[in-house]
């Protein structure tokens, strides 16, 4: 069962044990694997930067590894990302994400300096250890979140999408410490860098030895293409929809972002069809993208694809039915049938192209 | 089809709304929800497959286990006549309002008390995530409260070896796949689109009209202490849900009545270019990529 509707019990009434109020400090878990901190981690440390401005707390960033060289660079660029603290916990254990030593150093950190927030990356590893470490801590966990806020109460307000993406709800964890919450890369914009700013470090033993680990990592195989990686951080992007009608109308979309120097990809429906590949899924459930240009054609706007693509700088709609939610957030918009609408556009920005680039090359 | 010598598999499904179907009332900003119908969610029929191909390869049974509302019997019917071999239902208005964790709670009891049943399970499965919660958090709970490993995103089972009790997978990760070993049982939240449900054979359609589904309350499913289920359970709570707001400002409509496409692409771009200036030198200098 979800989280759904609006609740009326005593847990809906902040009533704070006397052992968790304690609980202070903002942080960020900062993944780092293969040498590189994923970008989502420097996003959640320029949101946590806010929340703990707002608290008038420290914001502080964990980071775990398996060298200690290492995390010493990555507590910098924490610390030039906003962070006051660093705590870092480095062993050859931590060498490569496993859920059971990382749950136990988190576990471990937690109970040690009890911050009242945590936040992590809704990537495959951070979902991974946010479950986990949720659940050994019986604490409140909200996956995916697309806005936070602190209330008046000194609450976390959580904001996420529910009902399949058709409603947004705010959740709280009122009583339990710390309240943990999740966010997908690229639903934050990366904070501006202040080269030289500097933190405190703390470090911290690891208390976990490899003949306790029962998962080994036999290997790990790198992905050859960067495609997936590329849509997320593209400066413009093309999409479909059902509106497209047909798989065969996916090339008009293909063409134009090639046109662009973009990428491409589609809404949950498109997928599930098999009409593109998974990792071309933009919104909720695929990724959130944050280009300067955005085009939708045949999109009509569902809240799970909106939360996924208002980090557009210009969003461009194209869409048969006039009265479509996504007329509610673009900010171009054309009421035409997608497909042959894209076909125009496509042909009249090849020929202004063509028409421009002699004159360029001349001058 | 059962073979008590192979390893007991339980599968965890839910029953959700086609999220494709749901409509949110336009004045009043509620879900209307007649109508739409129920399917079992699609992420946990990969789960399903993964677990009945173990069973074809190893032997073994599959139990399905789904948390929900009585109407959840058709799910688990469902997946009878894939040719799950049996299906328990845990329903109780106590587990009304259930977050990831109360839900994790509840599933991990059931498991227990279905181990207690029928024999200690080696493997559960569950999808990577549901359609509607869209969380991805009770996988790794339950794998915690029954202190199974747990492998996420797990993409291809490259082998389970029962005689000295491991299990070898590749699992989905940033930039790259890990292959992982790790001792059983285990907990495998499976990957989307790694296989494709199978068509029900007729003897398994037949069976799953006839198998009984065993129907479970929280008592039966020996979970005593109602604090941790339900709402009382649920450290979260939703304080709010809401319909967004629309900007401030709707879409610019480029006037397409009476016009060409083509003039109307004209206007399209020449908007774009002037908001964004530097994007038409980028696309005019460098052009298509190759």
């Amino acid at each position: 069962m979800s989280q759904t509707s609006p609740q009326r019990s005593p847990a809906a009434r902040k009533d704070l044990p006397e052992h968790l109020k304690a609980y202070r400090h903002v942080w960020v878990f900062v993944e780092y694997e293969h040498g590189k901190v994923h970008p989502v981690s420097l996003e959640l440390l320029g949101e946590g930067r806010k929340l703990a401005d707002k608290l008038q707390v420290d914001l502080a960033g964990v980071v775990l590894g398996g060298s200690c060289a290492q995390l010493g660079a990555v507590a910098d660029l924490c610390f030039e990302s906003g962070a006051d603290v660093a705590y870092l916990v480095s062993d050859p254990v931590l060498e490569g994400y496993r859920n059971d030593p990382y749950t136990k150093v988190m576990t471990d950190l937690v109970d040690t300096h009890k911050p009242e927030i945590l936040l992590l990356g809704a990537t495959t590893l951070g979902r991974d250890l946010a479950g986990s470490v949720a659940t050994t801590l019986r604490t409140g966990l909200t996956a995916d979140c697309t806005e936070l806020a602190i209330d008046d109460e000194r609450s976390l307000a959580a904001t996420r999408p529910t009902f399949g993406g058709s409603l947004l709800c705010t959740i709280h964890t009122l009583n339990y410490r710390p309240q943990m919450a999740s966010v997908r890369p690229r639903v934050f914009p990366a904070p501006a860098r202040v080269p030289g700013r500097r933190g405190r470090i703390v470090e911290h033993g690891v208390g976990v030895a490899e003949n306790e680990v029962a998962t080994k990592i036999l290997e790990f195989l790198p992905d050859r293409t960067s495609e997936e990686s590329r849509l997320p951080f593209a400066d413009i992007v093309v999409a479909g929809g059902m509106g497209l009608r047909n798989q065969d109308n996916f090339r008009l979309i293909a063409e134009l972002a090639d046109l662009l120097g973009g990428e491409y990809g589609g809404t949950r429906p498109v997928v599930q069809k098999g009409w593109l590949a998974p990792d071309r899924q933009i919104g909720q459930t695929g990724k959130t993208i944050r280009p300067r240009l955005y085009i939708a054609a045949g999109i009509s706007g569902a809240i799970q694809h909106r939360v996924g693509v208002e980090g557009a700088d210009l969003i461009v709609a194209i869409n048969s039915d006039p009265d479509a939610p996504i007329f509610e957030f673009a900010h171009l918009g054309v009421v035409a049938d997608a497909a042959s609408f894209l076909r125009t556009l496509t042909t009249v920005l090849r020929e202004r192209i063509a028409h421009l680039a002699p004159i360029r090359e001349a001058a | 089809m059962k073979d008590a010598s192979g390893p007991h598999i339980v599968v965890c499904i839910k029953q959700v709304p086609d999220s494709a179907q749901i409509r949110v009332h336009p004045v009043t900003n509620t879900i209307m929800r007649q109508g739409v119908p129920s399917i079992i969610n699609p992420y946990d029929l990969f789960a399903l497959e993964e677990a009945l191909s173990v069973r074809d390869r190893i032997g073994g049974e599959v139990t399905v286990l789904c948390m929900g509302p009585p109407m959840a019997q058709d799910a688990l019917r469902k997946a009878l006549s894939y040719g799950a071999d049996r299906a328990v239902l845990l329903t109780d208005r106590k587990f009304a309002g259930s977050d990831t964790l109360a839900t994790s709670h509840a599933l991990a009891f059931a498991i227990g008390t279905i181990a207690d049943k029928w024999g200690a399970p080696t493997l559960v499965f569950t999808g990577k995530q549901t359609i509607d919660g869209d969380t991805a958090q009770v996988g790794p709970g339950i794998a915690k409260r029954l202190n199974f490993q747990p492998l996420t995103y797990v993409s291809r089972i490259r082998n389970i070896d029962l005689g000295t009790g491991r299990i070898e997978v590749e699992r989905r990760s940033e930039g790259g796949v890990q292959v992982l070993s790790t001792t059983l049982p285990a907990l495998v939240t499976v990957m989307d689109g790694v296989n494709e449900i199978r068509r029900g054979s007729l003897p398994d359609l037949l069976r799953a009209s006839r198998t009984e589904i065993h129907v479970w309350s929280a008592a039966d499913a020996g979970l005593e202490d109602l604090s941790k289920c339900g709402l009382a359970g649920s450290p979260t709570v939703v304080k709010k849900v809401f319909a967004p707001t629309a900007r401030a400002e709707k879409a610019h409509q480029i006037t397409v009545e009476g016009r060409s496409h083509r003039d109307v692409a004209e206007d399209l771009l020449r908007e774009i270019f002037a908001k964004i200036p530097d994007l038409e030198l980028l696309t005019t200098t460098s052009g298509p990529r190759a």
